[in-house]
């Protein structure tokens, strides 16, 4: 039979505990999982295929915040994401990670994963941040799925490739029940109990449209649909500050970075049209993206990275790293243009809008133990709200979820969900297909994130966004009564279409509620444009409440590392000052 | 409402005489994030069926006889 032709089909399994992806932070939290108990069944759900999922699918140049020994403190890290974060951060759940992250690194480092190292052997570490120095190159960071998925393999982990998740199940008292599926190439429908779930999805990624109109050249793996943040809150878990977008700066047109952490260390920096630096540090933060777009704007635009002025031999291996591990398809790119790092400087630009704790801090909410607000659901990686905490920080924290997923499936018994949940979410899976005419997921998912340009991406105007949320509720209404799906990979786009627009909603609202501006450019409110620490110094965590979006403050745990008075405020000195 | 096909340039090129699919070969399809490989029912070879390509490369760089091509999308090239 052939592929993508639809299937009707339902069927049901069972394990201890089913973590959803398959990128990062999943294969990790599957294998804590199995080792902390041998004898559980752990399945590895993925929508693509483990191999190559998520966003490190090609591999990955470098550790962004490495905490090691000698070079830098979990004290320090701490401090320095909190004031990066404007202050807006449960430090158990950062100085946790500071502290596991290096052991990770020695785990990887016996995977067969290669770090950059120096001629006596120890980790070359290199600084881009504000304050210290955590930037681990990985010149053969090409390796890391294939040493990820060997050790899945030898754990003996059940990995079911092309299934995508649509809802979670739960038991009448609230706990985590399981989850409903799909196989993307056959729309056979698969629901897998579980006594705990760890959700590792990945960002919002395909949430703003890139500016060269090509509806897959996303920052983000394009597989990052946000299908993470649309099912937590469907299943009424809490999410936090998703207002706080990710926006990153990028290679005008590619949506790769360009990346001055790779080129940065060596002498490369961010400069305007007349040469000059215009910022302090290159680390991405907020406050950096916003004298980033003030440039773009001011005239003194457009932005480059500018490296030409080094020795020939450092180009040479900037340029190999650059075009070989992490999106090797960047080389191809800048051959295309003509543009040889040796004598032309490279144009940025900034990407569309996305959620992803990874690089900035809108996620699930979790505390230190990965758990969300549901009983037995856990979220790591990039679509969980510890911030900044990129891809070392998806593996720490999948390890420390898939222990503790673990500890609660051993300590509890399957719970019971309703079986008319089940038929319910069938019918909401499948009524694209049970349609003869209508629209199809390509333009509903155009549409939509073109609205989400023209509307939410910052600066954020209350206005505007009132305007965006009565088009998207339009959009949304075409999306339920009217969209079609002719065959199952249709199905796939018209599912993920569902959690893009479930995320813009999210994105519209959380944004709304917050009545300051904070994080730079990622929440630029034009209407209340100062920060205002009197009321707005605290999460904001948005949640379904009796089927409705609502959101609610929620205070910022008491820090476990000082800040002092005098660091508070140093990334919002990022440009440079005039000198006469 | 009626429905159009939409003419596209597909990023990805499959070299049908290296190609060995109608051997058995699933590798590009298998591995590709975005599921947009397939193979073909009249050639038996793989083809892009779907321009929805992030241009990551895995289908290129695992396969076997290097077959596949991945090239910058138009739109953005």
């Amino acid at each position: 039979m052939a592929l993508d032709q639809i299937v009707d089909g339902l069927s049901e399994v069972s394990c201890d505990v089913l973590v959803i992806g398959g990128g990062t932070a999943g294969p990790m939290a599957a294998l804590k999982a199995k080792l902390k108990n041998p004898k559980a069944n752990v399945v590895l759900l993925e929508k693509a295929n483990v191999k190559r999922s998520g966003a490190i699918s090609m591999g990955m140049d470098g550790l962004n915040n490495a905490v090691i020994p000698g070079y830098a403190t979990p004290e320090q890290y701490t401090k320095e994401i909190t004031i990066a974060n404007d202050g807006i951060v449960d430090q158990k759940a950062v100085y946790k990670y500071a502290q596991n992250c290096y052991s990770i690194i020695e785990e990887l480092d016996s995977f067969g994963i290669r770090f950059l190292k120096n001629e006596n052997g120890d980790y070359a570490v290199k600084k881009v941040h504000h304050i210290g120095t955590y930037v681990l190159p990985m010149p053969n960071g090409e390796t890391v799925k294939k040493a990820l998925y060997r050790q899945l393999r030898r754990a003996r982990i059940l990995i079911s490739n092309r299934y995508m998740a649509t809802r979670l199940l739960k038991s009448a008292d609230g706990r985590i029940a399981g989850a409903v599926s799909v196989n993307t190439r056959t729309a056979e429908m698969l629901v897998i109990k579980a006594k705990a779930v760890i959700l590792c999805m990945g960002a919002a990624g395909r949430l703003g449209l890139p500016t060269s109109g090509y509806m897959f050249g996303t920052y983000e793996n394009a597989a990052n649909s946000g299908d993470g943040y649309a099912m937590a809150y469907h299943a009424g878990a809490a999410l936090a500050n998703l207002e706080c977008f990710q926006i990153n700066p990028l290679i005008k047109d590619y949506n790769g970075p360009a990346c001055a952490y790779v080129a940065g260390p060596f002498g490369a920096y961010t400069a305007n049209n007349e040469g000059s630096r215009f910022i302090e540090c290159d680390y991405w933060s907020g406050q950096m993206m916003l004298e980033f777009y003030n440039e773009l704007l001011s005239g003194k635009g457009p932005v480059f990275l500018q490296l030409k002025h080094l020795h020939p031999d450092t180009i040479s291996e900037i340029e190999s790293t650059l075009h070989k591990v992490e999106r090797p398809t960047r080389g191809l790119f800048q051959q295309g243009r003509g543009v040889d790092y040796r004598s032309e400087s490279i144009e940025m630009h900034i990407s569309e809008i996305g959620f992803c704790s990874g690089h900035s801090a809108s996620g699930v909410f979790v505390d230190d133990n990965a758990r969300t607000t549901v009983p037995g659901l856990y979220a790591a990686g990039d679509m969980a709200s510890v911030p900044h905490n990129y891809m070392l920080g998806a593996f720490t924290n999948g390890s420390v979820a898939g222990i503790d997923a673990m500890e609660f499936a051993d300590s509890h018994d399957f719970a019971e969900f309703d079986v008319a949940d089940v038929a319910v979410e069938r019918d909401r899976v499948m009524a694209p297909t049970k349609r003869e005419d209508g629209i199809p997921p390509n333009q509903i998912e155009y549409k939509t994130r073109r609205l989400v340009n023209d509307y939410l991406q910052p600066p954020k105007v209350t206005r505007k966004y009132e305007l965006g949320m009565r088009r998207l509720a339009e959009a949304r209404e075409d999306m339920q009564e009217r969209m079609i799906a002719r065959n199952a990979h249709e199905l796939l786009r018209a599912l993920e279409v569902q959690s893009i627009m479930d995320c813009a909603d999210m994105a519209a609202h959380a944004s709304l509620y917050r009545e300051e501006s904070r994080w730079g450019l990622y929440h630029w409110r034009t209407d209340f444009p100062e920060k205002d620490n009197e009321n707005w110094f605290c999460h904001t965590l948005l949640s379904k409440r009796d089927g409705k979006m609502t959101s609610e403050k929620r205070a910022v745990e008491p820090y476990v590392v000082p800040i002092a008075d005098d660091e508070k405020d140093l990334y919002d000195k990022q440009r440079i000052r005039a000198t006469a | 409402m009626p429905l159009a096909s939409f003419q596209t340039s597909v990023p990805v090129v499959v070299d049908d005489a290296k190609c060995i699919a109608d051997k058995g070969c699933t590798v590009c399809v298998d591995v590709c994030p975005l599921d947009v490989l397939r193979i073909s029912d009249m050639t038996n070879k793989a083809y892009m069926a779907y321009d929805e390509c992030w241009y990551c490369m895995p289908c290129e760089a695992d396969c076997p006889t290097g077959a596949v091509t991945v090239n910058i999308p138009y739109l953005l090239r």
